[in-house]
């Protein structure tokens, strides 16, 4: 267990000290929030550091805090089977420009993940090989997990 | 009226064993109503219970209408049970274009009938705007008892319904 502080380190060390804006640790669960533009290297780094080896992403979701600048948050949840560790990446993201990265290239599991986010959230992800919505039908129009969203 | 031979005597009493007068309307029905195939088409909780209608304790096979098929052009019966999402809708009405006439609908469920607890963006408030639904069976979900109650109303359906109707002209209500 616990390759988490290896995990920050390593990212302090590689993509500089600001990379993190804020590190919690709540109940042995670490998350990290992530500035956008390092998220992609951060992502990477995590993924192929052999000591860090997350080689599972769990799960990509949104969340939307509406009243609050910037609106949305990207949560990344990473899982090493390797050494059984978990951790957690938060991005925020404007609502004036909501896009991001993809992390097809790191993870291939990221694609369903990102469509979802997409379909749900409105948050395109570039670089992304087929960016559709995947729980909605095709012709929806708007973007239902956004707090604005009227429920009928 | 001249006395029967005793062969005649028993020429009549083989013709009353085994010759039954009806009318064709009536024996077509009758063999409709006796061997519903269901098309499988679960969607939700629902389904579990009609897996339980379909199963040992509750067996439906005693009123003629366990083999559920998962190919709709072998089945003649649609009982939508569970939730249809607008994006299910399609499918929905597509299996249902590729079932053979005649062709019957139970709405199971509370979701199906008229959407439910899910009066949001993404479920179709009540099928019955899609497929012409012949019987409606409510609960959330309904008891195995229950489908096969709606199951047995419309056999009673079934055999009312005239020989001649034109499948065509089957409406949504």
């Amino acid at each position: 267990m616990g390759n988490e502080r290896t995990a920050i380190s390593k990212i302090k060390k590689t993509l500089g000290e600001n990379a993190i804006s804020e590190e919690r640790v709540f109940r042995n669960e670490t998350t990290l929030v992530i500035r956008k533009e390092f998220i992609l290297e951060a992502l990477r780094l995590l993924r192929a550091d052999p000591d860090l080896d997350f080689d599972f992403l769990s799960d990509v979701c949104g969340i939307d805090w509406l009243g609050r600048e910037p609106r949305f948050e990207v949560v990344y949840n990473l899982y090493s089977l390797k050494h059984n560790s978990r951790i957690r990446l938060k991005v925020n993201v404007e609502e004036s420009r909501p896009s991001l990265p993809s992390a097809v290239n790191i993870w291939p599991t990221a694609d369903w993940h990102e469509r979802e986010v997409f379909d749900l959230f409105g948050i395109s992800f570039e670089g992304h090989p087929d960016l559709r919505r995947i729980l909605n039908p095709d012709g929806f129009k708007g973007f239902p997990y956004r707090k604005d969203f009227p429920i009928r | 009226m001249r006395e029967l031979e005793p062969s005649e005597h028993a020429l009549e009493r083989f013709l009353e064993r085994t010759v039954l007068f009806t009318t064709l309307e009536k024996m077509v029905n009758w063999s409709r109503k006796s061997s519903l195939w269901p098309v499988s088409f679960g969607l939700a909780c629902c389904a579990i219970e009609m897996m339980a209608m379909g199963a040992s304790r509750f067996d439906v096979a005693r009123f003629g209408a366990e083999l559920f098929r998962a190919s709709p052009r072998q089945a003649d019966l649609m009982i939508v049970a569970g939730t249809v999402t607008q994006k299910m809708a399609p499918v929905l009405k597509k299996i249902y274009d590729q079932m053979p006439e005649p062709k019957w609908v139970i709405a199971m469920g509370a979701c199906t009938i008229s959407g439910g607890i899910f009066d949001d963006y993404s479920v179709v408030q009540g099928i019955n705007g899609l497929l012409p639904v012949d019987v409606y069976v409510p609960g959330c979900p309904p008891t195995p008892d229950g489908l096969i109650y709606g199951i047995m109303k419309l056999q009673k359906k079934i055999e009312k319904e005239p020989l001649r109707r034109l499948w065509a002209e089957k409406t949504v209500d």
